[in-house]
């Protein structure tokens, strides 16, 4: 089994604290009284919720049905009643709250009658089966949460390598470690159906060498595996980033802006695998996750399997509360993850870590400024120049930044990690890249204003002119009616008259509707339609008194 | 009558003409560098630079008879790029202009419109719908924020609001660095 790696430039050896959590086995969450489940779990668009308030719902129930292709449903976790559909806190880095199914659990935990596909999955085709992973609400369980059926879908190419990350290389973090070690059979099972969906050659599982007993228990399940083999990969951080994995299980670079499936390479989590082993062969949807509650502000810190949407207050409860004066506490681990705002936040499909940490005796260095060391660079796996894009990002030139392939940053922290400066870097390139999106979208919008604005200018300029053309005529008209010899009182007498008919039925006809109602998008209709409705709604309303004023 | 044919006839060509000329002089194009920094204003069309919209503004600045820190909308993003195009230092937004704002967009309260019309006749990018006498409605996805609509309206019934964060669009705030200046 000494198989050919490969390495990836830079990375770091931050201390591992994976012991704080990895000698407890996983323990089964008790059931929260509420559940807060967020639409948004997922990357892509939000799924639409199916149910209402009050609408009693059975475990694996599906609450809202995914919109688009690149999306994800999301299913009850547990029986009870929909008590609320509402905006909640989220788990999320601005603190922002967004549209939750709230559920009053009843305690029973009852599964939804499970329709079970009874054919063993290699009876099912591939794309049936990224049907019932996408209709299981699978996504990428790794953090990033890419809907998993997109991933199992070559889209005609030949897949060589399936690669399975159990690297779990950020500290403390020991979730996936557990389940590789608990369940590795599942695991094993959800593999073969992945490479079935896949039509894939080589199947390689990543353990990182800080790991030894999970590389000892999975390589004991694959043993009567032909094409499936553990590879243990020496610990270093960002190791488990998808580019960094792939070039040293493989040698081979991902393009730039460029999918794994354009080399012929797929990489999914070891979780993931499991909750598709669940979904196919038990027809349960993703509605728990192993997670891990640590740091040394947790009393008992360790991994729990988890209803999605439990308040995370609920998770440390059951792991004997905080201890000492809490700094923070870290959503997902101390590389990549974000503090949390409320601690009344549910735990969501994509949250690995918990991470409480104290207050530590010393305050942290101060900021101080960049001495140009050179540092940042030597670490940075995508080998980026840290430093250019920390001065681009902080002067704001973010075309500079762009120039500097700011979108190529995978955001790991290693740059920070190593500065002498203190800087915290990686703050700089989140703020840019949200600011270049954010920059992109009202640039749309300037455009269509502008083209709007333009569009009026010229409508204005036409209807002056036609205006003018029509006063003219008019002009003229009456001049050579000066000319022509004076008329009877009787035909002035009939001249007025039929002015006044002629105002009369410009009156009658001033109903036609403004220019601007003409060509309307159907949105538009559906506004003013909206609008009318709730006019009437108001007129009815308003009938009574107004006809007694009159 | 024989006159009133020539007359129509001469009218009709002078008028064919005047609309060819309309045409060809409000075609905007023209001048490029105006092109370039119109591009870069955000098209609210308010006015608060003292120019009616952002296009005149932006052809005054070509002509050197403006400086870039005029745009409240824009604000200091708006600046940046302005003085990275016409090759300048940035300067900070000329307080007599206004200050930058969060994003708003204007709402009719639906109950106390009366249908004038005036602010339909405000609005410089045809945001607003409806009729004489009926109820007006303001498309949300096409308000600029230019708070235009605001005065004219008798009654009062137009606000403006901030468009809520959404999760979604939501942007890391700047970090705040120690005072330090840029080595070499
Ligand atoms: S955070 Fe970005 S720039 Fe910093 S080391 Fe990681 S990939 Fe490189
Ligand atoms: S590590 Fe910090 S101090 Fe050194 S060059 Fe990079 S940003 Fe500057
Ligand atoms: S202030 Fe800015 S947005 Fe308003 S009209 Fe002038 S350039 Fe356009």
């Amino acid at each position: 089994m000494s198989r050919q790696l490969w390495s990836f430039h830079g990375g770091i050896h931050p201390p591992q604290y994976k012991e704080l959590s990895n000698q407890r086995p996983i323990a089964q969450s008790s059931l929260a009284a509420e559940l807060v489940i967020p639409l948004h779990q997922h990357i892509g668009q939000s799924p639409e919720p199916i149910v209402q308030v009050g609408d009693y719902v059975l475990k694996g129930q599906e609450l809202a049905h995914a919109q688009g292709y690149v999306s994800a449903p999301v299913h009850a976790s547990s029986s009870g009643t929909v008590v609320a559909i509402e905006e909640r806190a989220i788990p999320h880095p601005s603190g922002l709250n967004a549209l939750c199914v709230v559920l009053a659990t009843d305690g029973e935990d009852r599964w939804l009658e499970q329709q079970l596909d009874e054919r063993h999955y290699t009876a099912i085709e591939p794309s049936h089966l990224r049907n019932l992973i996408r209709s299981a609400g699978i996504v990428g369980l790794g953090g990033a949460g890419f809907p998993t059926f997109i991933k199992l879908n070559p889209t005609g190419r030949v897949i060589d390598t399936l690669i399975l990350n159990g690297v779990e290389c950020e500290p403390y973090i020991t979730c996936d470690d557990l389940l590789m070690r608990e369940r590795s059979t599942e695991i094993l099972a959800g593999i073969k159906i992945m490479r079935h969906a896949l039509q894939a050659g080589e199947v390689l599982i990543a353990i990182e060498d800080n790991k030894p007993e999970a590389i000892a228990i999975m390589q004991q399940a694959i043993a009567n595996e032909p094409g499936i083999e553990v590879v243990s990969v020496p610990t270093r951080y960002p190791q488990g980033g998808e580019k960094q994995l792939i070039k040293v299980l493989t040698g081979k670079e991902c393009p730039s802006s460029g999918l794994p499936f354009q080399i012929g390479v797929v990489l999914n989590n070891v979780a993931t695998a499991y909750a598709i082993h669940r979904a196919v062969n038990h027809g349960q949807p993703l509605v728990s996750r192993i997670v891990t509650i640590t740091g040394d502000g947790i009393k008992e810190p360790r991994n729990l399997e988890v209803p999605i949407g439990t308040p995370i207050q609920h998770l440390i409860d059951q792991c004997g509360g905080t201890s000492g004066e809490i700094e923070r506490i870290i959503i997902g681990g101390p590389m990549m993850g974000f503090a949390m705002h409320s601690s009344a936040i549910p735990l969501i499909k994509t949250s690995n870590c918990i991470l409480a940490t104290r207050q530590p005796e010393q305050p942290a260095a101060p900021e101080m400024p960049c001495i140009r060391c050179g540092a940042c660079a030597e670490v940075c796996p995508v080998e980026l120049l840290p430093q250019q894009l920390y001065w681009h990002a902080r002067a704001k030139e973010f075309d500079k930044t762009q120039e500097y392939d700011l979108f190529d940053c995978i955001e790991c922290g290693c740059c920070s990690y190593v500065c002498p400066s203190n800087i915290p870097l990686v703050h700089y390139y989140r703020f840019a890249k949200t600011e270049i999106w954010s920059q992109e979208r009202e640039k749309e919008k300037a455009d269509q204003a502008r083209k709007r604005h333009e569009f009026r200018l010229s409508r204005i300029e036409r209807e002056q002119a036609e205006k003018e053309a029509r006063l003219a005529l008019k002009r003229a008209a009456v001049q050579e009616k000066s000319e022509t010899p004076d008329k009877g009182e009787a035909e002035k007498q009939a001249l007025i008259q039929a002015a006044l008919a002629r105002a009369q039925a410009k009156k009658e006809s001033q109903q036609e509707p403004p220019k601007n109602t003409a060509e309307l998008t159907p949105a538009q209709q559906r506004i003013i339609d909206e609008a009318d409705a709730r006019r009437q709604r108001l007129d009815a309303a308003a009938d009574t008194p107004r006809k007694e004023a009159e | 009558m024989l006159t009133a044919v020539i007359a129509l006839t001469a009218l009709a060509l002078i008028f064919g003409l005047l609309l060819g000329f309309a045409a060809v002089r409000f075609k905007v194009e023209g001048d490029p560098l105006a092109e370039k920094i119109d591009a870069l204003l955000p098209q609210t069309q308010c006015g608060q630079c003292g120019f009616p919209g952002c296009r005149p503004y932006a052809e005054a600045m070509a002509r050197g008879e403006a400086d870039i820190n005029r745009c409240p909308p824009g604000g200091e993003t708006t600046i940046i790029a302005l003085a990275d195009l016409l090759g300048r230092e940035p300067i900070p937004l000329d307080a007599e202009v206004g200050e930058e704002k969060p994003k708003m967009v204007a709402i009719i309260d639906e109950a106390t419109c009366i249908g004038c019309t005036l602010c339909i006749q405000a609005c410089p990018v045809d945001a607003i719908l409806g009729a004489a006498k009926q109820m007006h409605t303001i498309i949300e996805a096409e308000c600029t924020g230019c708070e235009l609509c605001l005065e004219p309206c008798p009654v009062d019934c137009i606000d403006m609001i901030q468009i809520p964060e959404k999760v979604l669009h939501w942007k890391w705030p700047y970090p705040q660095p120690p005072t330090e200046t840029r080595p070499g």
